[in-house]
């Protein structure tokens, strides 16, 4: 591994975002809206039902800002990849002594400074117009933070292999997955509120364990520390799959002629 | 120690043949010309060579390196230019360089970046972004990219492809003060074959996966009793023998 060849690719993306302001703008667009939206539904919840509606309310910005996170890091990582694409960069990047796992490293770098970013606005809008202090359950939220991200970056490598695997034409998956798996997350509700045949599904997503850590948080529950740590087994194990899955298809690419024609 | 070496190398995929069991050698310092048809396997062989590709049966060496197995450190002492692969629009062309020699490890590499600006004729281009140049000027880049990290082996896919013909013999002589200064070794994928005649030592004839003629091109002229290597070609390309 080289810091080098790493900081070679960040610097890359880095010199793109300072020359396009409408991708710097949807970085955080979204965050933003979704945020707004979701805080003035929660305001609306509070004023509503008083008491249990601030906790209701405070669980519902919290997993707005939380679950942004998982987004935002796919995104990043995707995006990134994509750009390569549509830039038809790739054919130099993969004959340079790029490895593999700093394209990786490269990729994960900058989705984190996207998805920092992204949520910054979002964090400092919700504190101004809701007074939701995101940082107010304290350090716990710095472990929810990582293992989100890293939930995010495992995401990613799953759709980066199938860009692999399907060329361009499966890159509406990038925006779409993570998506698609919001409802067994458990973002917004409790594991309980699933259907019981839903219910394995969520229990394999390290998010479904963090958001019930966040809403114990926001109630004044200490941490089940037992079902946290599930979550980061679980997001460990998952990143090791992915990993696996991504030097499995990069090795099928190479065998099949897909890294020449990726974009077509 | 060859530059290349390819033994036997084949690339199947699964309904087509796409290089058939070919063996050649570049010896250091030498320019071997690839060239064919559409079709012919010249994409497949430089893609192989580059270790784009895994082979399905045979070997590559590429400076004393099995490509097939520990191809990083050949990677990083050679480079490939191709008018078809871009580089990010978005970026100057001072950030390119920049990142390239990043990823290349370059030392100095604001003199570097320098040196290839004037090489090259892009010292007025440095701050403007790729996207918004010529082709021509596009193909310089790429050019001056491939040269980043002074290459011991240069694979160039048409590297005049799309410049005038000032600029495409600008270029081949920047090719043959790289290779007198440097001594390094080239395969040039051209279709050019004025182009071929004055830089390459040899060719590599392809056909249809397979390897249908090979010599110095003078050889090969004084071989078919042809006028040159125009000829030579359209002989080769269009007989029924392989």
């Amino acid at each position: 591994m080289s810091a080098r060849r790493i900081w070679g690719l960040i610097y890359r993306h880095l010199c793109m975002y300072r020359r396009s302001w409408p991708r710097l703008v949807e970085i955080a667009y979204w965050p933003t809206l979704e945020l707004l939206i979701w805080g003035f539904t929660s305001v609306y919840i509070t004023r509503a039902h008083a008491a249990p509606g601030l906790v209701a309310a405070g669980a519902l910005i919290g997993g707005v800002l939380l679950w942004e996170i998982v987004l935002r890091a796919q995104m990043g990582v995707t995006t990134g990849f994509l750009e390569e694409i549509w830039s038809r960069n790739l054919g130099h990047l993969f004959v340079s002594p790029l490895r593999p796992a700093e394209l990786i490293g490269a990729l994960l770098a900058v989705s984190a400074i996207r998805t920092f970013l992204g949520l910054l606005p979002a964090t400092i809008i919700a504190y101004l117009l809701y007074y939701y202090d995101v940082f107010a359950p304290g350090p716990i939220m710095l472990f929810f933070f990582a293992n989100l991200l890293i939930m995010g970056w495992w995401l990613a490598l799953g759709i980066v292999s199938l860009l692999f695997r399907y060329g361009a034409g499966a890159e509406a998956l990038a925006w779409t997955l993570a998506f698609g798996i919001t409802p067994l997350a458990c973002v917004y509700y409790p594991m309980a509120a699933l259907p019981v045949w839903l219910r394995p599904f969520a229990h394999i997503l390290p998010a479904s364990y963090i958001f019930e850590g966040l809403r114990a948080a926001l109630s004044g529950q200490a941490p089940h520390w037992g079902q946290l740590g599930l979550a980061c087994l679980l997001n460990a194990g998952w990143m090791l799959a992915a990993i696996a899955i991504f030097a499995g298809e990069f090795r099928r690419a190479r065998r099949q002629g897909v890294l020449i024609s990726i974009g077509e | 120690m060859d530059a290349i070496r390819v033994e036997n190398l084949t690339k199947r995929y699964t309904h087509t043949l796409a290089v058939d069991d070919i063996s050649f050698t570049l010896a250091p310092g030498q320019t071997l010309g690839l060239l064919g048809g559409n079709g012919a396997g010249k994409t497949t062989t430089i893609s192989l060579l580059l270790g784009l590709l895994t082979p399905t049966a045979g070997r590559i060496q590429v400076l004393g390196h099995d490509m097939a197995r520990d191809r990083f450190p050949a990677l990083q002492r050679m480079n490939f230019s191709s008018p078809y692969i871009a580089l990010p629009a978005r970026l100057t062309v001072r950030e390119n360089l920049q990142v390239y020699g990043h990823l290349y490890s370059v030392p100095r590499l604001k003199a570097r970046i320098g040196e290839l600006a004037e090489r090259f004729n892009l010292t007025a281009l440095l701050n403007r972004p790729a996207g918004a140049l010529s082709a021509g000027q596009k193909t310089r880049v790429a050019l001056a990219k491939s040269f980043i990290n002074q290459p011991e082996l240069l694979l160039l896919d048409e590297p005049t492809a799309s410049l005038d013909p000032d600029t495409g013999d600008y270029v081949r002589t920047v090719l043959e003060a790289y290779k007198r200064e440097t001594g390094a070794s080239i395969l040039l994928a051209s279709h050019n074959m004025a182009e071929v005649e004055r830089l390459c030592d040899e060719v590599l004839m392809m056909k249809t996966g397979r390897i249908a003629g090979r010599g110095a091109p003078e050889a090969l002229i004084a071989r078919y009793g042809r006028e040159d290597m125009e000829q030579v070609f359209l002989h080769i390309a269009r007989s029924e023998e392989l």
